[in-house]
């Protein structure tokens, strides 16, 4: 459901990311962009671009990452539920966000894990104890099995009142 | 001002000597009458409130017009002339500044900005349309000759007409819109619409008002040229204004800190001085005052004070509310001066015909259009509340009233169906919007306190999305309020912000900060009647409680911040004896209420705020939090709890003669309905019993989860020789966990608001046999006095002394600073509390009466051990519940702005 000139955009934007023009993108390649290199997450959102133990992405791959960021259309919302769910779905978009948190890749956002987080987005001026509470109170607001730790139900669940859809949609990728 | 003199009064007859009193009512006479009409708009708001009913209903402005209404019939009545009108200078400089200021400062940015297209297209090409097309079809209806012949109105005038009955009204939308709770963003689109389309409505009606006075024949194509440039002129330039002021006030709160008293001042005066000077170069002062607030706000707010920016708040509010209801009740008195009416049934249904459809055909062209370009289109049912939220209200009318009737032959007409249109929107639409709504079922506001998951997650959506955005290489939306706020964060927070404020700035740490507040003031506030622990964990999300106790436990017990807090108080004391001193001495010393101590009454016009207050806020706050922790510890191991109370008490029943404790533990095994028992192994298999009574209102938390959060009743059986095992340290360490945790685990017993020892070392060093009582007596007090009110410690004590009257046989002395120290422990060990010693209980006295009564009541007791107990206390609780529920809030707008 991308359209074919919107392909084309992208894929112009992919061949002159491409430095090495082979056809994929390294991390080099995403580094190179200046803007991503002050995003607190950037690294992160990189990663989130190659598979599992890989350092390349293909074209393909490039796609499938930014297909998360459609905004879901009013025919996607009453489409059958038999197929695979799309990309962009809710649950989708909010797993894409999930895994920017859970590094070891355990299905829970652990507390060392969120401050990670956190320390990259607070910023320098707050102390470590300060992002240590803060940490806590997060963890203790989504937390439900008590296990110290934000599973990805306990994540859906503690954004269900936010407007993911509208929050994690791109209208550019139409 | 609004007010024409009446009729002068006759002047003073020629003085004959000497005046003891003179009659001065000239002098006073328009100070007086406008604080007399603002008293009377406002007492008429209180009669209105009376009824929820009426409220809930008919919206206040509707209320206020007929008031007006009926105000303005009775001055017509008995001054057989129409005084105190809306006068358009009045309303300008005065009534609607703040209206406007109090909607820029408060406007949701973020909404604001994430919208700006769609407000910006409605508000200018949406107005357009309107003026235009209406100014135009009630020309037609001239030409057709449907209307009176007395109308002598051109094109032009129609057009000015048009022009100012077209733009939708700030003032009447927010009236409404703000009792009907429709999403926010349609809120933002409608009323961000009426703010914007001022200068619009400014632009058009000085450019026709021009032609008017040109009259047809002397306009030049220039003209044109001109009013499409001032169309731009007054709105960049209203912007620019604003945005310059903006930054001079943000710069000027940096350095306020030594004037802390005059700080809001300075938000209200620039920003008037703002509109005043969009006003004077005939710029759109609406806009100027609207950019200025939405831009301050955020660096003002960081650089003044938590208590200016209270100020800020509640004058803002205030001026702005009491604005409004001026402005509507005295549209409603001047409708009344038919003097200046002049009615045509055409102009009238044809211009409310007219407004109605063009304002629909307009939302949904626009709307098509926009939503080829938005995220969430706007759909059907947003059209039509948008359509039909299009109220019009004292702008127009106050525009109506500036035009001059020497160039403007048809202004009374104009007058009346300005009027009549004013009055349909704001009541007829005002008062069907809501029905409209409900049956539409337009998705309503979720009005939740935000979480810090949501604004941690939403943090990383954003820059989810704006490195998307980068990867992908469009520069949109996220990629310029990305820019932007490294812009900001580089450059203007630096020059506008303190350097203490800036560099705690930071949202996530905001909303952390602002969730702790909420929750240590509504512990404050739930103070001596919460019944659940579940309630006092974490009252700022009700829904969540039960989930989230056990991972802040497990966290506590993780990083260590538990009990251990208390241990140096310990390691000072020598013997075993002087140990549990010390523990009860802390214990007291937090919980206790000392009498109330004034401050040393000090009058400063220049300061309000002594720093001792500030401490002792902090010092609450941060109590208050370190108890909840505690409290979320305590409550979910409950075995550990138990296990130490279990301990104390042993070590209470060895020392001590027993006495009616013997009863608590004989009718512990009755288990009347509704509690549970069970046994918990202790230490070295000692056998403890522990009853857990659950009397929990709150039916939605698992069971489990309810004994948790249960008032508990402790009574345990071990062998002294386990006692005897424990290390001394590691029992006074218990003590205080059971006394830290006493608020929760045994809610029902001992509702106490009190405040927890401050931290072990600054209690260590003020312990009363090594300082001085005085000392203590001072500290103390300074930290209790401030938040609890007087009813609260009423209830208090009034708890205390009904759980004494149970403990203690009637009429013998026992030391009371037991019975405090430990609440949950004491109705099962009174024996410890004829250990009293005298210097203690001299400092402590509860009211007899009081005490009395809690006797008689617990006299009679009829059955279960627990219920005699509890219902004196829950009687005397109701008695004290009502007035703190007010009282406490007054501590938010007391907080320090940093931890």
């Amino acid at each position: 459901s991308v359209s074919h000139s919107q392909i084309t955009r992208l894929y112009s934007r992919f061949t002159s990311l491409d430095k090495g023009e082979n056809g994929t993108l390294s991390r080099e390649d995403f580094q190179r962009i200046p803007e991503l290199a002050i995003n607190p997450l950037g690294d992160r959102i990189i990663n989130a671009f190659f598979p599992e133990g890989e350092d390349q992405v293909n074209f393909r791959g490039f796609m499938r990452t930014l297909a998360h960021f459609r905004p879901i259309e009013d025919n996607e919302k009453s489409r059958d539920q038999n197929g695979p769910e799309p990309l962009n779905s809710r649950s989708n978009k909010l797993h894409f966000a999930f895994r920017l948190y859970d590094l070891d890749k355990d299905d829970k956002i652990s507390r060392d894990e969120l401050l990670q987080v956190l320390r990259m987005m607070v910023g320098v001026n707050i102390s470590d104890e300060q992002l240590g509470s803060i940490a806590d109170r997060t963890i203790q607001e989504a937390d439900q099995d008590g296990d110290s730790a934000i599973s990805f139900a306990e994540f859906v669940k503690v954004l269900e009142k936010v407007d993911v859809e509208q929050k994690m949609s791109i209208r550019f990728l139409h | 001002g609004a007010m024409q003199p009446p009729a002068a009064s006759p002047g003073p007859a020629a003085p004959a000597g000497a005046e003891l009193l003179r009659w001065q009512w000239q002098e006073v006479q328009a100070p007086c009458l406008v604080a007399a009409w603002i008293l009377v708009a406002s007492l008429a708001k209180i009669v209105f409130h009376l009824s929820r009913k009426v409220t809930s209903i008919v919206p206040e402005s509707c209320l206020l017009i007929l008031l007006g209404l009926v105000l303005g019939g009775i001055v017509l009545a008995v001054a057989k002339k129409a005084e105190y009108q809306l006068e358009p200078n009045m309303f300008f400089l005065f009534l609607l500044p703040p209206i406007v200021l109090d909607s820029g400062y408060f406007m949701p940015s973020r909404l604001f900005f994430d919208n700006i297209g769609a407000i910006l297209t409605y508000a200018v090409v949406g107005t357009l349309w309107n003026s235009f097309a209406t100014g135009t079809a009630l020309w037609g209806l001239h030409r057709a000759g449907l209307m009176d012949p007395g109308v002598e109105a051109g094109l032009m005038d129609f057009l000015l007409f048009g022009s100012l009955i077209s733009a939708v009204d700030p003032v009447a939308v927010l009236a409404v819109f703000e009792e009907v709770h429709v999403n926010e963003t349609l809120f933002i689109i409608v009323f961000g619409e009426s703010l914007l389309n001022d200068a619009v409505t400014v632009v058009l009606y000085k450019v026709f008002n021009s032609f008017v006075e040109l009259g047809p024949a002397h306009i030049h194509a220039t003209d044109y040229v001109k009013g499409v440039a001032s169309f731009f002129l007054v709105s960049l330039g209203g912007t620019a204004v604003g945005l310059l002021f903006a930054f001079l006030l943000a710069l000027i709160t940096r350095f306020t800190k030594r004037v802390r008293i005059i700080e809001p001042l300075f938000v209200f005066l620039l920003a008037y001085v703002a509109y005043l000077a969009a006003e004077m170069v005939s710029l759109s002062a609406i806009l100027a005052v609207t950019f200025c607030g939405i831009c301050c706000k955020k660096y003002v707010e960081a650089n003044i004070s938590q208590k200016s920016r209270t100020t800020v708040k509640y004058t803002m509010k205030t001026l702005a509310s009491s604005s409004e209801t001026i402005i509507f009740m005295f549209l409603g008195i001047s409708a009344v001066d038919t003097s200046k009416w002049a009615w045509d049934t055409a102009l009238v249904l044809g211009t409310l015909f007219f407004i109605l459809l063009f304002r629909a055909v307009g939302v949904v062209l626009q709307t098509c259009v926009l939503n080829r370009f938005r995220l969430i289109p706007l759909d059907r049912i947003d059209q039509v509340v948008m359509s039909y939220g299009g109220l019009r209200g004292a702008v127009a009318f106050a525009l109506v009233i500036l035009l001059d009737r020497e160039k403007v032959k048809a202004k009374d007409y104009f007058v009346a169906t300005t009027i009549v249109v004013v009055f349909f929107t704001v009541i007829v639409q005002g008062l069907t919007i809501k029905p409209l709504v409900t049956w539409l079922k337009v998705k309503r506001s979720d009005h939740h306190k935000p979480t810090l998951n949501e604004e941690l997650h939403e943090h990383a959506f954003d820059h989810i999305l704006a490195a998307v955005e980068d990867i992908v290489g469009h520069h949109g939306y996220h990629y310029w309020r990305d820019k932007w706020e490294q812009f900001d964060k580089k450059y203007l927070s630096q020059l506008l912000m303190r350097k203490s404020a800036y560099r705690l700035r930071d949202e996530i740490w905001d909303v952390y900060y602002k969730l702790n507040i909420r929750d240590a003031i509504s512990f404050v506030d739930q103070g001596g009647h919460v019944l659940s622990a579940a309630k006092l964990a974490l009252p700022s999300m009700p829904s969540r409680t039960s989930m989230s106790e056990s991972s802040v436990t497990n966290l506590l017990r993780e990083s260590g911040s538990g009990a251990c807090l208390d241990l140096q108080v310990i390691d000072t004391v020598r013997s075993r004896r002087d140990k549990e001193d010390a523990a009860m001495h802390h214990v007291l010393r937090g919980s206790l209420y000392k009498p109330r101590r004034r401050y040393k009454a000090s009058y400063s016009r220049h300061f309000i705020s002594p720093d001792k207050q500030e401490r002792q806020d902090k010092e609450i706050f941060r109590q208050n939090m370190k108890r909840r922790l505690e409290t979320f510890k305590s409550t979910k191991h409950n075995v550990c709890s138990s296990k130490s109370k279990a301990r104390l008490k042993e070590k209470g029943r060895k020392k001590a003669i027993p006495l009616p404790s013997q009863k608590n533990i004989s009718l512990n095994k009755e288990t009347p309905n509704g509690k549970t028992q069970r046994n918990i192994p202790w230490q070295e298999a000692a056998p403890v019993l522990v009853m857990v009574s659950s009397e929990e209102e709150e039916s939605d938390s698992s069971e489990t989860e309810r004994e948790d959060d249960e008032g508990i009743v402790f009574v345990a059986r071990a062998t002294d020789e386990v006692l005897q095992g424990k290390t001394t340290p590691e029992l006074c360490k218990l003590l205080l966990t059971v006394a830290l945790s006493a608020p929760t685990g045994s809610l029902d017993v001992c509702p106490s608001p009190c405040i927890i020892p401050p931290s072990p070392t600054l209690a260590e060093k003020e312990l009363p046999w090594k300082g001085d009582q005085a000392d203590l007596a001072v500290y103390v007090s300074s930290e209790t006095t401030k938040i609890v009110p007087v009813d609260m410690q009423k209830a208090w004590n009034q708890s205390i002394s009904s759980l004494e009257s149970i403990a203690s046989p009637p009429g013998t002395e026992s030391g009371p600073q037991h019975r405090r120290f430990a609440c949950p422990v004491l109705e099962e060990q009174p024996q410890s509390a004829s250990q009293a010693t005298p210097e203690q209980s001299s400092c402590f006295q509860f009211p007899s009466h009081i005490s009395r009564s809690g006797r008689s009541q617990s006299d009679s007791s009829p059955d279960g051990p627990e219920q005699q107990e509890l219902q004196p206390l829950m009687a005397t609780e109701e008695q004290g519940r009502m007035p703190p529920t007010v009282e406490p809030r007054w501590l938010m707008f007391n907080r320090a702005s940093h931890l």
